[in-house]
């Protein structure tokens, strides 16, 4: 059950000019997190803007007990909203609601898990590979960006033994290219015989091509949506995303409370490049 | 402390209500909101049959509100009836239906059905989206029309019926009377403001839909002041609406005239909203030593004019 807290801001950590992470003392929250879930935050406190924005959880922070007191959100500067979020300093009070929406599910039992992040896409994965190697599967991920030093955070992965393939567009690190390029060489060299669930976040053109490309090689794969929601809760009716119906048609679903992780077979991707 | 008021024959515990389209079909805040504790939960307009609704972006926001083009996606009346009234039924929530219509005979047969439903309190005739092609505002915008589909749905029910006005009309006072002379118990206004916003970088508009109903706290004066001259102008309860974010905003446009209130954008902001506005109420009736809040309706003090 979703909570509203005025949470306390503990940190605020530049990461470049446009990217940081806030980190948020909520426990009553924080508890309930699970992977690939979302916390509608509220930025301003007068009416500009108006409506909270959805954050997707990037890390659950521990007291040293281990105990869940609080999380962080990976934030990019890009409006209104995030340039308030970037510029909260520590003793700050900001009302978040959640946990919301529908988790990652695990894979199934002997199948490794592969985490595909574009940008701030990233989010999402810190959590799920802390669950899933802390279950004993083993986790991959694929990180792209524009640029080298867009690619934060990696540290987060490494002592958790998560393998790590990288990709910038201007090939300043890893490969050059979209993250697709080391999915893909690695899809293709992985034998069939050797299970792997796919997990992707980031822009919808990258989620597309996820897809496809898990659909070739029948890995099955959940993805994770971004969209403008009004309210996080299911009520408005803003954040729906195309997916198919049992009877063969397709629908609108909404993807604060069908989403924002769905199967990727069950999407129907329209091909907008934006 | 009583703040209970009265619409038509339908008693409401408070005047609290949902506006139609921002609580889905009111089981989606079931977990964060005891329903039974709102006057009315006012569900998700619905037409007979499923709808789509527009290809999203369906909203922006724009300086202290957003647009919505939603295109009243929905279940349909028959899905509603047998999936969510159990569960409204359940909840104890007083139950009011907006009920959409492309035609005068599918706003007849939405309303004929629900009148048979266990549970349904009233029924709200949304003549006013400004977002879909056909029915709704046409309906609401010409004053032969409204009288028409208002009194055709008032030959097949006899649950309290309120027209829900647009405010994109010269003199929606003259809507709020011809649907009281075609036999409405009470009408509500206002839905959203038909508006717009462009990406000038890309020179595209916001919304798929191109335009939208703008909503919240932009809109509030406008409404407090059309919610004012329906009231004046006819004998029937006005729920009022439009930005309403706190109880001094709810007294307002009770004082403007208004019997009841719905509350829809703040609602997105905060799920949570309905216990502080019944709360700061509670504190206003004592700081008034007032034992009704319903007294307060219309009671606008006019400095050298004389109150109704």
């Amino acid at each position: 059950m979703p909570v509203d807290v005025d949470a306390e801001v503990l940190s605020s950590t530049r990461l470049s000019d446009d990217y940081c992470v806030v980190a948020f003392r909520a426990p009553e929250l924080a508890a309930g997190i699970r992977p690939g879930q979302f916390v509608m935050i509220r930025t301003a406190a007068g009416d500009t803007p108006l409506l909270r924005r959805p954050y997707s959880v990037f890390e659950r922070l521990r007291d040293p007990n281990g105990l869940v007191v609080g999380f962080s959100i990976l934030n990019k500067r890009v409006g209104i909203g995030s340039g308030l979020l970037a510029n909260a300093v520590p003793g700050n009070r900001i009302s978040c609601l959640g946990p919301l929406g529908r988790p990652f599910a695990p894979p199934p039992s002997g199948s490794d898990a592969w985490m595909v992040a574009g940008g701030t896409g990233l989010a999402p994965f810190v959590a799920l590979a802390e669950d899933l190697t802390g279950m004993g599967i083993a986790c991959r991920l694929f990180y792209g960006a524009r640029t080298g030093s867009e690619l934060f955070c990696l540290d987060r992965f490494e002592p958790l033994g998560v393998r790590i393939a990288l990709a910038t567009e201007d090939g300043t690190r890893g490969d050059h290219g979209r993250v697709t390029v080391p999915l893909a060489r690695e899809l293709t060299t992985r034998p069939p015989s050797s299970p792997a669930t796919i997990y992707a976040c980031g822009p919808e053109a990258m989620l597309e091509a996820v897809a496809s490309l898990a659909a070739r090689h029948g890995r099955a794969c959940e993805v994770a949506t971004e969209r403008q929601m009004g309210c996080g809760l299911g009520g408005c009716y803003s954040c729906v995303v195309r997916v198919r119906t049992r009877e063969g048609g397709t629908r609108y679903a909404r993807s604060c409370v069908e989403g924002p992780v769905f199967k990727a077979t069950d999407i129907v991707w329209d091909g907008r490049r934006d | 402390m009583d703040l209970s008021v009265q619409i038509g024959a339908l008693r409401l515990k408070n005047p609290l209500m949902s506006a139609s389209g921002c609580f889905g079909y009111g089981v989606e805040y079931a977990d964060v909101v005891d329903l039974s504790t709102l006057g009315a939960v006012v569900v998700k307009g619905l037409f007979l049959a499923e709808r789509e609704g527009h290809p999203p972006p369906r909203i922006v926001e724009t300086p202290a509100g957003m647009l919505n083009a939603i295109g009243l996606q929905g279940i349909g009346v028959h899905r509603f009836v047998r999936e969510k009234m159990p569960e409204l039924r359940a909840r104890n929530a007083t139950v009011i239906v907006n009920v959409c219509g492309v035609t005068i005979d599918e706003y007849t047969e939405v309303a004929r059905i629900l009148s048979d439903v266990e549970g349904v309190a009233g029924l709200e005739l949304n003549i006013s989206c400004p977002n879909i092609k056909e029915g709704g505002i046409s309906f609401g915008s010409n004053l032969g029309n409204t009288h028409q589909v208002v009194s055709a749905v008032r030959r097949v029910t006899r649950l309290p019926l309120i027209p829900k006005l647009t405010p994109n009309v010269t003199d929606v006072a003259s809507f709020a009377k011809a649907s009281e002379e075609a036999g409405a118990d009470a009408v509500s206004l206002v839905n959203t403001f038909l508006a717009m916003a462009i990406d000038v970088e890309t020179r595209r508009p916001r919304l798929s839909n191109v335009m939208g109903g703008l909503s919240g706290p932009a809109i509030r004066p406008i409404a407090v002041r059309m919610v004012y001259e329906c009231a004046r102008r006819v004998r029937i309860p006005v729920i009022g609406m439009g930005g309403i974010a706190s109880a001094a905003d709810v007294l307002e446009f009770m004082i403007a005239g208004a019997a009841a209130v719905q509350v829809g954008t703040a609602n997105f902001v905060d799920p949570f909203i309905w216990g502080k506005l019944e709360t700061g109420l509670r504190e206003y009736m004592v700081r008034h030593r007032m034992e009704r809040l319903s007294d307060l309706t219309g009671t606008l003090d006019v400095p050298g004019e004389k109150r109704a």
